[in-house]
């Protein structure tokens, strides 16, 4: 789509350069509202995080290759699994899918110029920042939190656990959630408000349907998991009795809490993977996905069954039958939105003509391991069955097959179908499929043996086990196996590492894409779009009608919104244009107001309330500043 | 052994995921694939119906992938034409209609059918009854209606049904032997019921399944089922009090037992010793490992674990007792002489 800009083209680009720059260097980097930037932030940041949480991984596995083995000390390996499972879902996962491909790529989806709120963007990032390293202050003061990360009371109570371990858990998430919720109600009102003219809420991406519905979900999921995180602290800080036996509390309101917080979270974990799935199967089968409506109610029919589900990880307690047969029903029911979507994408590719390059390898390893994963978590819906393999190694298989082999198999296709569109440069497609096989390769061999385990009594959160009991054979094939993964992982940093400078040119759209952002230029802009996109499909950039006129319509300076630094807000449903949106340029406010909350949080754990409460109290000095009328920039 | 017969079950189910299994049934004594009683037995068949309907499924959904693989960069129209119905149509078909009806069969069996047989035995229905209590990390064994009390082994009669209660004096633990029944967690202010019940002699292992601390991974425990008359001797000599020490040596280490801290956390019936935090050792000899199978119980093991608890299972509640060598061997006597 070479269209040549005209003159008068070429000088609304110009003043739209000048109203969008931001500051050089990092000063720059620390106020961006740019969602680009942001993403980026957001994506190294929760890639370090993965890193951190993949060598516990393997300290882990390594600690069990063979019986009482003594690698790690007891202690240093329950830390080590709690960390384990707090990185990977609340600082590698979420922040990736949500902050790093949300952020970067939702409002070039929809056509937009930044996020509906930048400055509370930018907010999320550090407050999640902040958050992790608190988190991981703890690690480095050997007093990670230790009790796993569903942290059952009163195993993580002050009595059982009286070190600041716990306290760095309770409180880490607490500052962890109020970036994610922030997060969330950004995403909503972006989705809502901010779409192009013409992009009706049937024909927005799958991709957005997914992050429209992980957003309500995070939404909904947060009060309970903060609930039962502020009922701890004020039971360990504070002397209060929620969850003490002794004084009428219940150990068992922390499970209900965590969980039905826990179950949803797992779909938030899954559903922008399959957004990303979504994004591109029709690209690389040249085709429009198969039954569209059926799997856009279908992802938000997931996020919301999956708040009525979370008792099947309480199957042991000792509930009553009936209560645990309407949660095993509800279980077996969302397995049906599921199956459509898996079907869906199945067949788009079938009737397809799919060309498989390395991202839509990942898709075929996501599918593959979903299925595996989709079939192993049914079976817990079979109370007898879940009662005899709950907590043990069948369950850790289960759930590495859907959050490593299905959610995360689409961040790694993921970053290689965007990577020409945010580098500007393409990859190496021999090494990007060798990387995907080996960490193919390496994820059955080290998650499938678990099956095996549980099945022969293994239970989950050992540090070591006897010998003699068959299970040694099953630890090595997955220790070998985890190396094998992380060979690959470490295969595919390379592959995007070194591409990042010697890659070939891309071009604005390498793959014959389908969406929006593959018709601006790659790297994007700061404004993304010199013109706002009118969109008439679903599928816009296979419209090219309609991008010729966009381009005509920049040459007329119709919706170029070139006067100041601003976007086009839009009706909810039908997408009609409302008003132009002047939006916020970069900020000092947003990284301060997380450091003061940082500050705050800190001097709780360290139990100096009143210089907590002077640190609040400068957060909303920061507030005030932020929401200070700005001066009219440019 | 019923070995043989789940061998032609698996083959015939999907031998390059059974045939692993197999090799893990070498040794059993901890294992959901070889039951001993009526509802392990139907967790298990559940097991096996349910990996062969998945392996129905998995293969034809990856066969359909291999199909898209062989028809890949193909020109020209898609196998359906434009026809968008019939693809709608096989995603109707194969993700709500044919899951439906699975589904369905599936929570009938499991959550109809099956369901009852593993659920706590009905009151009144058994006539022997343990008590069960989960401490970090061993495991306390009552006989209620007798003085009989234990650590971390259970004796039952064999093809007995015996209810199993489980308490905790502590933390959420998880009582788990899997040969004979699915494992039911044991929870601070409550009282978990559940069927023990095996129909063939012999000692199965069981061990802590929520994750309970420290030293989660070493809280295992035995199930000795024995024909009746076995476990009625068995329960007697549990009831009575403990020997007197044979010998001098042993009566040293007596007196040192009751006069040491030593009394004040553990229990020896007929002594002075009346502590409730460790396990009773009236008859500690008579077991077969200590702290929870964690090590072998012979002198040897007995003697060094008293002179250093912290080596073997670092983070138990024993501390380490000063002792000289001969004081160690006497305590060692005397406790070796509580059958």
């Amino acid at each position: 789509m070479a269209i040549e800009a005209g003159t008068a083209a070429r000088a609304r680009i110009d003043r739209l350069e000048r109203v969008w720059l931001e500051h050089p260097g990092v000063l720059g980097w620390l106020t961006t509202t740019d969602h680009k930037r942001i993403g980026i932030l957001y994506f190294f940041t929760s890639l370090f995080f993965f890193a951190a949480g993949g060598v516990e991984a393997l300290l882990i596995r390594s600690q069990l290759l063979v019986p009482n083995e003594t690698l790690v000390s007891p202690g240093a390996f329950n830390q080590l699994f709690t960390m384990h499972g707090l990185t990977m879902i609340f600082l590698f996962v979420i922040p990736i899918s949500t902050g790093a491909f949300g952020n970067y790529l939702l409002p070039l989806m929809i056509g937009a110029r930044d996020m509906a709120f930048p400055r509370m963007n930018a907010f999320s990032f550090w407050a999640f920042l902040c958050s992790g390293i608190f988190i991981y202050t703890g690690l480095f003061m050997g007093n990670a939190p230790d009790a796993g990360w569903f942290n059952y009371v009163p195993l993580a109570g002050k009595q059982f656990s009286p070190g600041v371990n716990i306290d760095f858990y309770g409180l880490g998430l607490i500052f962890n959630s109020v970036s994610t919720t922030v997060a969330a109600i950004n995403f909503i009102v972006t989705i809502f408000k901010l779409r192009a003219p013409g992009m009706s809420i049937n024909r927005m991406p799958l991709f957005c349907f997914a992050f429209l519905a992980v957003s309500f979900a995070l939404l909904f999921a947060m009060p309970p998991l903060n609930t039962a995180l502020v009922f701890l602290e004020l039971d360990r800080l504070a002397g209060f009795d929620f969850f003490n036996i002794g004084s009428g509390g219940a150990p068992l309101l922390w499970q209900h809490l965590f969980w039905l917080f826990g179950h949803p979270e797992v779909y938030i974990i899954i559903l922008p993977a399959f957004g990303i799935a979504t994004a591109i199967i029709p690209t690389f089968t040249r085709r429009r996905m198969v039954a569209f409506p059926l799997v856009a109610l279908a992802e938000i029919l997931v996020a919301f069954i999956g708040f009525g589900v979370w008792v099947h990880h309480m199957f042991a307690v000792g509930l009553a039958t009936i209560t645990m047969v309407y949660f095993a029903a509800a279980s077996l029911i969302i397995v049906i939105p599921s199956a459509i979507q898996l079907f869906a994408w199945i067949t788009t590719m079938v009737t397809g003509t799919p060309r498989f390059k390395t991202p839509l390898l990942w898709i075929v390893g996501f599918i593959t391991f979903f299925i595996v994963g989709g079939l192993s978590g049914i079976s817990f819906a079979v109370i007898p069955f879940d009662q005899q393999l709950t907590d043990t190694y069948f369950v850790v298989a289960h759930f590495h097959f859907v959050i490593f082999g299905a959610a995360v198999f689409p961040i790694l296709g993921g970053m290689y179908y965007w990577f020409p569109k945010v580098t500007g440069r393409m990859y190496h497609e021999g090494v990007g499929q060798l990387s995907f096989w080996l960490t193919f390769f390496g994820t059955a061999l080290t998650f499938f043996p678990m099956h095996i385990l549980g099945l022969l009594g293994m239970p989950r959160r050992e540090y070591t086990y006897p010998d003699g009991l068959g299970w040694q054979v099953y630890n090595v094939i997955e220790t070998a196996g985890s190396y094998v993964l992380a060979a690959g992982l470490l295969l595919v940093a390379a592959n995007l590492g070194v591409s990042l400078f010697r890659g070939r040119f891309a071009g604005n759209d390498p793959w014959g894409g389908d969406t929006l952002e593959w018709s601006t230029t790659s790297p994007p802009p700061p404004y993304n779009y010199p013109v706002i996109p009118v969109v008439t499909s679903p599928y816009p950039m296979w419209d090219l009608a309609d991008r010729e006129e966009d381009a005509r319509r920049l040459e007329r300076g119709e919706l170029t919104l070139e006067g100041g630094h601003e976007t086009l807000g839009s009706s909810v449903l039908d997408a009609e244009p409302d008003e132009v949106l002047e939006m916020p340029a970069e900020s000092p406010w947003p990284i301060l107001l997380a450091l003061m909350l940082a500050g705050a949080f800190a001097l709780v754990l360290t139990t100096h309330y009143g210089s907590a409460l002077v640190f609040l109290g400068l957060a909303a000095v920061v507030l005030g500043a932020w929401h200070w009328k700005e001066p009219e920039t440019a | 052994m019923s070995r043989t017969k789940r061998q032609w079950g698996g083959v015939a189910a999907l031998a390059a995921l059974a045939l692993p299994l197999l090799a893990g049934c070498e040794n059993d004594q901890q294992s959901v694939l070889d039951p001993v009683s009526h509802p392990a037995r139907d967790i298990e068949s559940l097991w096996w119906s349910m990996l062969a309907g998945a392996a129905v499924i998995f293969l034809g959904a990856v066969g359909l992938l291999g199909l898209a693989w062989i028809r890949r960069a193909r020109k020209g129209m898609p196998v359906f034409g434009e026809n968008e119905r019939v693809a709608r149509g096989f995603v109707v078909v194969f993700g709500i209609l044919i899951p439906i009806v699975t589904l369905i069969a599936l929570f009938t069996i499991g959550n109809i059918f099956v369901l009852p047989v593993t659920q706590a035995p009905a009151a009144g229905s058994t006539r022997l009854t343990v008590e069960v209590v989960g401490h970090q990390w061993w495991w306390e064994v009552r006989y209620p209606g007798t003085k009989a009390v234990t650590a971390n082994e259970i004796h039952i009669p064999v093809s007995t049904r015996v209810l199993l209660v489980g308490r905790s004096a502590d933390v959420i633990h998880s009582f788990w032997a899997p040969n004979l029944n699915r494992k039911i967690d044991v929870i601070p202010g409550r009282a978990n019921r559940i069927l023990l019940y095996s129909d063939r002699v012999g000692r199965f292992r069981g061990q802590c399944a929520e994750f309970c601390g420290l030293q989660h991974a070493h809280m295992g425990l035995y199930v000795y089922v024995e024909p009746r008359p076995k476990f009625d001797a068995w329960l007697q000599r549990m009831s009575k009090p403990a020997a007197a020490p044979s010998g001098s040596e042993a009566e040293q280490g007596r007196d040192l037992f009751t006069s040491m801290p030593c009394a004040g956390c553990h229990t020896i019936r007929g002594t002075s010793a009346a502590g409730r935090l460790g396990p009773d050792l009236t008859h500690v000899a008579s077991r077969e490992t200590l702290a929870a199978l964690t090590i072998p119980n012979n002198r040897g093991y007995l003697a060094s674990w008293i002179a250093d608890p912290q080596h073997f299972k670092p983070g138990n509640r024993m501390p380490a007792l000063h002792f000289e060598g001969s004081e160690l061997e006497a305590l060692a006597a005397y406790l070796e002489g509580l059958e």
